[in-house]
């Protein structure tokens, strides 16, 4: 059974667990997040739920934004930012309904997408983890990438070959994170490890 | 830092950090063996306090059996039962790792008697307790 929270990234904390052991966590702050729109089989082709989190002023969306989101907007009363789609949701029945962290429970193990911090251009020792060369020593080479093939034969550098380029900033998932404590007053979950992006980001926390 | 992650951090504050570098120091800590519970008592010279927020740790020195032994303890581990101030002593350094070099009389300290100190991290825990409670 499928179900997600849009939330943001609050920043990294730590707590000791049951056994003693002190471990990193995340302190995400999901939802509440209202369903915008629901699909089904017969209408869309797949079943899934559609849903915002994070309010905005009217004046920001565009009007077609505004009149999708209308339906939702006469029950809850303002309009939101960010949608998400989360496939086969059966627990959710209605447009308007707000869907908040309660979903969750403690000990769950879920997934995490966000956007990674972008790195910039970055050279092939830090994007790849290319070995690199000496840094003394008389040596010439040092994160220079090498060869990046052959010569006459094959006259053609392999696609996929790693070199530099762009780093970061892109979508990343990290799955199997335990949630180790739930604060619903808050609305924040805290889960053991780290999650992509910068605090303050955006992230989509579900189980599949 | 995010308002609701600092009242997180500050939730976790159970205890004032009530000494100094300088002092000596009696920790009463929890040791679990199997599922058994007793408590160890370890005695030494705070040399360092370091970290911040709910990392902040502190390391206590001591020499036993003529050697050295630095422990560090988590300041808000749910281990420790209590801290004791035995006494302190003039210093200063807020790190007191020269003492590591040093054997027999020159690695004494000149004993001073000192009011205890406020925690105003722990106070402002203390409130946030309060304030939830009520």
């Amino acid at each position: 059974m499928a179900k997600g929270l849009l939330g943001r990234k609050l920043g990294m904390m730590a707590m000791w667990d049951d056994k003693g052991r002190y471990v990193a966590l995340t302190a995400l702050q999901c939802g509440p997040c209202p369903v915008l729109q629901i699909k089904s089989k017969e209408k869309d082709g797949y079943n899934a739920v559609q849903i915002g989190y994070g309010p905005v002023r009217e004046k920001l969306l565009t009007k077609a934004e505004r009149g999708h989101q209308g339906p939702a907007f006469a029950k809850i009363n303002y309009y939101v930012r960010h949608s998400w789609e989360v496939r086969d949701f059966p627990q959710t029945t209605e447009v308007g309904q707000l869907l908040d962290i309660s979903l969750f429970q403690v000990g769950e193990k879920v997934s995490v997408t966000g956007i990674s911090k972008g790195k910039g251009f970055q050279g092939v020792v830090k994007r790849h983890g290319f070995g690199g060369g000496r840094a003394s020593h008389g040596s010439a080479f040092h994160r220079a990438p090498g060869s990046i093939g052959a010569g006459t034969d094959p006259s053609e550098v392999v696609k996929g070959k790693r070199m530099p380029g762009r780093m970061g900033g892109r979508r990343v998932t990290v799955r199997n994170l335990s949630v180790m404590k739930i604060i619903p007053q808050e609305h924040v979950m805290l889960v053991k490890g780290a999650v992509p992006g910068p605090n303050g980001s955006l992230v989509y926390v579900y189980v599949k | 830092m995010n308002p609701t992650l600092q009242k997180l951090n500050l939730s976790m504050i159970n205890r004032p950090l009530d000494f100094q570098v300088g002092d000596w120091v009696r920790v009463h800590y929890k040791i679990v063996e199997g599922d058994k519970e007793r408590l160890q008592t370890y005695e030494g010279l705070v040399i360092a306090i370091q970290n911040q927020g709910i990392s902040k740790t502190f390391t206590v020195r001591r020499i036993s059996f003529d050697v050295g032994v630095e422990r560090i303890f988590p300041l808000y581990s749910p281990f420790i039962e209590k801290i004791e101030v035995v006494r302190s002593h003039k210093v200063r350094r807020a790190k007191l790792y020269y003492l590591r070099k040093k054997v027999g009389k020159e690695s004494r300290l000149k004993e001073i008697r000192r009011k205890g100190k406020k925690d105003p991290i722990f106070e402002k825990a203390q409130a946030l307790r309060q304030n939830a409670a009520s």
